[in-house]
């Protein structure tokens, strides 16, 4: 049901190039917890107000809990479909995989469980599309993938999303979500990702493009240190945890109980770190309203060097 | 014996402990040692030689974490002729954690910057143990912004765990300032030399370690989390630490096959530890060579090699099938 909602044409078909054919992807209850306690596929219980809601209802509702506004987590391919205009999808990049540069033990066969599980070659979904008309280049990460951890594949096509966007002098939309950080099992090469994006955005800046980051629940670790903090606008969905070290890491440091509301988008907000926290029914309209004014820019013509 | 020696390093110990033994013993009993001394020698130097050159990922970052191992200023003091350090990032404190300043090193002007430890535990709680707050790194980019109006080459000395995980990092956005930093550092038109000089921890590490030339010396660590967390996390069981040390590839000798790090620099004999005016020397001509040779290069040039050598980092498989790369 839910599958039928996000792959109805009113919320757009993903059109994807030389890609082998695969399952149609999973749509994912509210996490693990959630799951656990779905007495079946008709329900989902919110873990934020335990109301019981009806999947079909969730789904329409675009996966926002109805009653408490709590937002659950989309995948990449959901994620895309919210944004992206009908049909006007393109992916890139599809066929990069992972490869064990380690040999970390058993590393091969996590990457497999998690193709199985998600029908993805790994965290991260790049393209071109259109947002109310408006072509991006476009990144959605997946937190189902290894927690949405940034490794080598991740990175590199993080990288050709923005080195398109500048090529093609489009504007660049990143959607973060993902608590691993840098992944683990390729070990340095995964932190280097850290860099390699960052140093890319350096050059999407100087040839003058826009970058939204929207960080969506949970970006942590080497994803928000890295290219997710980097948007010239950064915006976060309502309730999404977001932060640099883990709750329960800087508990362990301070030996104290963390305020309430610690690491949420609105406490970014209330820092000064994001610019907005838009809901996930706003998203696309606040997304095209940017882009519109940011289009008008340009009508003042080329500026003096 | 001396309290500060690692596991690895008790046979070494003991002999140097036999040699004390017989020193005293001759000098009390006037009967001369002096062959017998002289071969104990020998045997330490050899034995030493042995141990130092079969490390293991986690005896070497044993040595990288050893409290008596030279620090960011020690560095400073030891390979600068001139140094004044300056303080504050103007937006918010001054991070004890993560120093900076201008200097000279024979006739060349330097910004250095550095993670800070401290050796006892007074001094290591005012250098929260080389943890650095956000300031800490908006620090190091003003120093590095000042750098690059005025010219000088930059010298990034890392030395620390993590960046610092706690509730004020959190709130002036510990994550942004890290990611800020290896982003402007990627468009800082003078030659950046980062060197590991102990412990490169994660993200805290490469909040400063974006540069034309990674080193690392000899005994330190460059990795994506502790090895610690690691076990913790894939093992569930923190002991599992030397396991993770070797699998996750946090050497210099590992980092340089991966081509994350462009060079080694030698250690004396035992860590640098063991002698800190060699130590000082091997750093401070291995960043004249490295700076001479980047000074050649013009600035467009000194950006596009920087950029090109983050780029390619990273190893994938790409399906042939692929068609539509743009680079
Ligand atoms: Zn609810």
């Amino acid at each position: 049901m839910l599958k039928d909602f996000f792959g109805k044409s009113k919320y757009v078909t993903v059109e994807r190039k030389s890609r082998p054919s695969r399952r149609s992807s999973e749509v994912e209850g509210s996490g693990k917890e959630g799951r656990k306690e779905m007495p079946d596929d008709l329900w989902t219980k919110c873990k934020e107000c335990k109301e019981i809601i009806f999947n079909k209802k969730l789904a329409e509702n675009l996966k926002v809990c109805p009653s408490c506004g709590k937002h659950f987590r989309l995948t990449a391919t959901e994620r895309i479909s919210l944004l992206i205009d009908e049909g006007k999808f393109e992916e890139y990049d599809a066929n990069l995989e992972a490869i064990n540069p380690l040999d970390f033990p058993n590393y091969e066969e996590k990457v497999e469980k998690y193709q199985r599980k998600t029908g993805l070659k790994d965290a991260v979904i790049t393209g071109i599309g259109d947002i109310n008309g408006h072509t991006v280049s476009l990144a959605a990460l997946d937190s189902r993938f290894l927690m949405g951890s940034m490794n080598s594949v991740v990175g590199e096509k993080l990288t050709r999303a923005i080195e398109r966007a500048i090529d093609q002098e489009l504007p660049l939309i990143i959607v973060a979500g993902g608590g691993g950080g840098a992944r683990m099992y390729e070990g340095m090469l995964s932190l280097m990702q850290m860099a390699k994006t960052s140093v890319a955005l350096k050059q999407l800046e100087q040839a003058g493009q826009l970058f939204i980051s929207i960080l969506t629940d949970p970006t942590y670790g080497g994803i928000s240190a890295s290219f997710a903090s980097l948007g010239d606008i950064n915006i976060a969905e309502p309730g999404a945890k977001i932060g640099f070290a883990g709750p329960r890491v800087i508990k362990q440091t301070i030996n104290k109980d963390l305020p309430a509301g610690f690491q949420t988008a609105e406490f970014l907000l209330k820092y000064g770190m994001i610019d907005k926290v838009v809901k996930r029914s706003e998203l696309k309209h606040t997304l095209g309203k940017i882009l519109d004014i940011h289009q008008m820019g340009s009508m003042r013509g080329e500026r003096d060097a | 014996m001396p309290s500060n020696y690692l596991d690895f390093e008790k046979p070494l110990v003991e002999l140097e402990e036999k040699v004390n033994e017989l020193k005293s013993f001759m000098e009390e009993k006037e009967i001369d040692l002096t062959e017998e001394i002289e071969r104990l020698n020998k045997r330490a130097k050899v034995l030493q030689e042995e141990i130092f050159s079969n490390l293991e990922p986690w005896q070497i970052l044993q040595i990288a974490r050893h409290p008596e191992r030279p620090t960011t200023l020690d560095y400073i003091e030891l390979v600068c002729d001139e140094f004044i350090e300056l303080h504050g990032d103007r937006q918010f404190s001054d991070d004890k954690a993560l120093i900076g300043g201008i200097g000279r090193i024979g006739d060349v002007p330097v910004t250095i910057i550095g993670h800070q430890k401290g050796k006892t535990t007074k001094d290591n709680i005012e250098r929260n143990f080389g943890m650095a707050h956000p300031e800490g790194y908006r620090k190091a980019l003003r120093l590095m912004k000042q750098a690059d109006k005025f010219n000088r080459p930059i010298i990034a000395l890392i030395n620390t765990p993590g960046a610092y995980p706690g509730v004020g990092a959190e709130e002036r956005g510990q994550a942004e300032a890290i990611a800020r930093n290896m982003m402007e550092m990627a468009g800082i038109k003078v030659p950046i030399i980062v060197v590991i000089i102990g412990e490169g921890g994660s993200g805290g590490a490469l909040g400063i370690g974006v540069g034309d030339r990674v080193l690392m010396l000899e005994y330190t660590y460059y990795s994506v989390c502790s090895p610690e967390a690691c076990a913790a996390i894939l093992w569930k069981d923190a002991k599992e630490a030397e396991t993770a040390a070797k699998a996750l590839k946090i050497t210099a000798k590992d980092l340089m096959e991966l081509e994350i790090v462009d060079g080694i620099v030698s250690e004396p004999p035992g860590g640098a530890h063991k002698d800190y005016q060699l130590s000082a020397q091997l750093l401070r001509d291995e960043i004249l060579k490295e700076i001479n040779k980047l000074n050649e290069l013009s600035p467009e040039e000194l950006l596009k090699q920087r950029y090109n050598k983050f780029r390619k980092m990273g190893q994938i498989k790409e399906e042939s099938e692929k068609i539509l790369s743009e680079l």
